[in-house]
């Protein structure tokens, strides 16, 4: 009886028929071969043969002097990329010393406030063989101002710099929270970083728009993939309407960040399907001319919000499918959380284990030999086919919502972010969404006892005199220089303000000084609470 | 009356899913919940709860910052007079960290996995017995 008979479902809500065959598959000039656009396949003809995927793992530490340690280390064990974790007051815009911000300062990494502690962090580390990573938002356009004034003081050229800023605020509003100024002229700056990346940092990655945090409080796949390259289009749009730059002069300093969790074909599809549309909107919305700006260029994390604390050791075995996921989707770079992230802190042993998940994926399994291995097959293929339909019909839901900053000031991205969080703990109460040892084959086995992180009093101490010393030893008229220079700068629409910030930085101005003073001409966001 | 409930996230941290879903579910099992959202000051937390009257504050803290935060906001509240009004907190906290809550002011702490009816119950006891 068809009433008695339930639709399957993708995690997504695509509906999935009992099976596939040759007449879901699209037609044989619209699934060209890897490293062809709109690369559906992959961005690379050999696939990973040419090159693995980066296995990027992401720590930070208290102060700089500890995370300065660790990455010499890092680099001394064959290591080629630095991943930096900041605190929340340096990604919110706080120096150590404000007084609301005490308990937090070192806790989720490490607390830049001035010039001289990126120095410190980058002391006897080559800058122009290293690629160094940003986890930071808000605050991104002052950090890269450090980082180009940090290598200047080692004598190498800014123009040989590697790296990523995550740069993305739009985000930020919505899921992550770090946000400083208002949408527009939060937008405004980061299109002054992508123009700024371009001309004098072209190694540089001037933004990773991050669609995992939407990911993280509750979208579903094609709501995460929809959304972010909504903010990818806001973003190039805002470069664009300048009209100082063509796409192919930025696109490629553009990469993206995903979330993979369980729904294990979903997720390949995902991927697949967000590398041909990226493609299709670039070269049709902006008329790129270089395929190579066409390219959708993704990192992602295995893990998050698809771990559980019950029975923590299945959080391994779901990490390793995840990892898998990723792969056969394609993706250039990956995290693999610890399985112990649910509830704590992750320790070295875990995040170790974490990493040879991936090294094992990489070098024993065999999936990396071959490009796109599941390209033809039935079933992905129109899986991929439905992921796009519904990641269009997102994306002109949310055009009709009067775009990205308009569905953020006015909550309406919240709100669709917040219904599906619910709707999913609905399911995993149901046990609609089955979790193993959650809502099936629960035991009684106690979460692992874990001890809790404790903050080392004498790093906050010593940042907090090293603050006090900067200010006490800095030229206060070339300080009131600069920060004025940049408060003039800052009403005025036309000015880049990233050379600006790397004299304040030079100046030895605070990550809190250059904030009030652009808070003083942009203001501050204030979130719409919605739940 | 229905209870009157304060959920709020204190310090800088801006992970708010687990804050907005016990906020609805406390909604949906007939509570009236004052929603501040994120990056709230442990001073306007206690402001406003004494001010909306409320009958239990609830804080959710992922960063690892609970103890402090838990002590700040217990110690404003008791400042502004609504040492009365039961403080809960939820979160990423390790099992051994709850001793240390509860000397920091919170009556009930509700870690990660943390069933959504168990945290119904033990609000509905909480604040039964207060009233």
């Amino acid at each position: 009886m068809a009433e008695d008979q339930r639709v399957v479902t993708s995690e997504s809500g695509i509906p999935l028929k009992p099976s596939y065959g040759p007449e879901d598959l699209p037609a044989a000039a619209d699934l060209p071969a890897p490293g062809v656009f709109p690369f559906t396949r992959g961005n690379f003809p050999t696939g990973y043969q040419g090159r693995l995927w980066t296995f990027r793992q992401y720590s930070g530490f208290g102060t700089a002097e500890e995370s300065n340690e660790r990455y010499r280390y890092l680099l001394a064990q064959g290591g080629t990329g630095l991943s930096v974790a900041l605190d929340l007051p340096t990604q919110c815009g706080y120096d150590s010393d404000h007084p609301d911000v005490e308990e937090e300062v070192g806790r989720v990494g490490v607390a830049i406030d001035t010039l001289a502690d990126a120095e410190i962090l980058f002391d006897q580390i080559p800058l122009d063989q290293v690629s160094t990573s940003f986890t930071i938002n808000g605050t991104a356009a002052i950090l890269l101002a450090f980082y180009v004034a940090a290598g200047e003081k080692q004598g190498v050229d800014r123009a040989k710099l590697r790296g990523t800023i995550q740069n993305d605020i739009l985000k930020e509003y919505v899921s992550r929270g770090t946000w400083i100024w208002p949408p527009r002229p939060s937008l405004r700056l980061i299109a002054d970083t992508i123009e700024f990346c371009a001309t004098d940092v072209p190694k540089f990655n001037a933004i990773s728009v991050a669609g995992a945090h939407f990911r993280d409080a509750g979208a579903n796949a094609a709501q995460e993939m929809a959304f972010t390259l909504m903010d990818g289009v806001t973003y190039c749009d805002e470069v664009i309407s300048r009209g100082r730059m063509t796409i192919d002069q930025f696109a490629p300093q553009v990469s993206f960040f995903f979330y993979t969790h369980g729904d294990f074909f979903e997720e390949i599809a995902k991927y697949r399907a967000g590398r041909r549309r990226w493609a299709r909107i670039v070269k049709e919305r902006y008329g790129a001319k270089d395929e190579k700006s066409c390219m959708f260029r993704v990192g992602c994390v295995a893990g998050g919000a698809s771990l559980y604390a019950p029975q923590a050791h299945n959080n391994i075995v779901r990490v390793a499918y995840e990892a898998l996921a990723s792969v056969l989707g394609g993706v250039q770079s990956m995290f693999t959380a610890a399985w112990d992230e649910p509830f704590a802190l992750p320790t070295e042993e875990s995040t170790t284990l974490a990493l040879r998940t991936q090294q094992v994926l990489a070098y024993e399994t065999g999936v990396a030999k071959v490009a796109d291995p599941l390209g033809g097959s039935y079933y992905v293929e129109a899986l991929t086919d439905a992921m796009e339909a519904k990641v269009i019909e997102i994306m002109a839901d949310l055009e009709r919502h009067g775009g990205m900053v308009e569905a953020v000031e006015k909550g309406y991205l919240h709100s669709l972010i917040a219904d599906e969080a619910f709707r999913i703990a609905q399911a995993l109460d149901s046990g609609d969404r089955p979790v193993v040892g959650l809502n099936m084959f629960a035991s009684d086995e106690p979460v692992p006892e874990v001890e809790g992180f404790e903050l080392d009093e004498k790093g906050r101490l010593r940042q907090l005199e090293r603050l006090a010393d900067v200010k006490r030893t800095r030229s206060a008229a070339e300080v009131t220089a600069t920060l004025t220079a940049l408060e003039t700068a800052a009403g005025k629409d036309d000015v880049n303000l990233m050379p600006l910030l790397v004299d304040c930085a030079k100046a030895y101005c605070t990550v809190g000084e250059m904030v009030e003073v652009l808070k003083s001409q942009w203001g501050e966001f204030s979130q719409p609470v919605v739940f | 009356m229905p209870t009157r409930v304060l959920v709020a996230k204190p310090g800088l941290d801006g992970h708010d899913r687990g804050a907005k879903l016990v906020a609805r579910v406390l909604r949906d099992a007939g509570f009236e919940v004052v929603y501040l959202g994120i990056r709230q000051r442990p001073v306007e937390i206690a402001a406003i709860a004494v001010q909306e009257d409320v009958d239990v504050v609830g804080l959710s803290i992922l960063s690892g910052a609970h103890v402090a935060l838990t002590r700040k906001t217990h110690d404003a509240m008791v400042a502004a007079g609504g040492d009365d009004i039961p403080l809960v907190v939820g979160g990423t906290i390790p099992q051994s960290d709850v001793p240390k809550l509860k000397d920091a002011g919170a009556v009930e702490v509700y870690p990660t996995g943390t069933p959504l009816e168990s945290i119904i119950e033990s609000m509905n006891a909480l604040t039964s017995i207060v009233k």
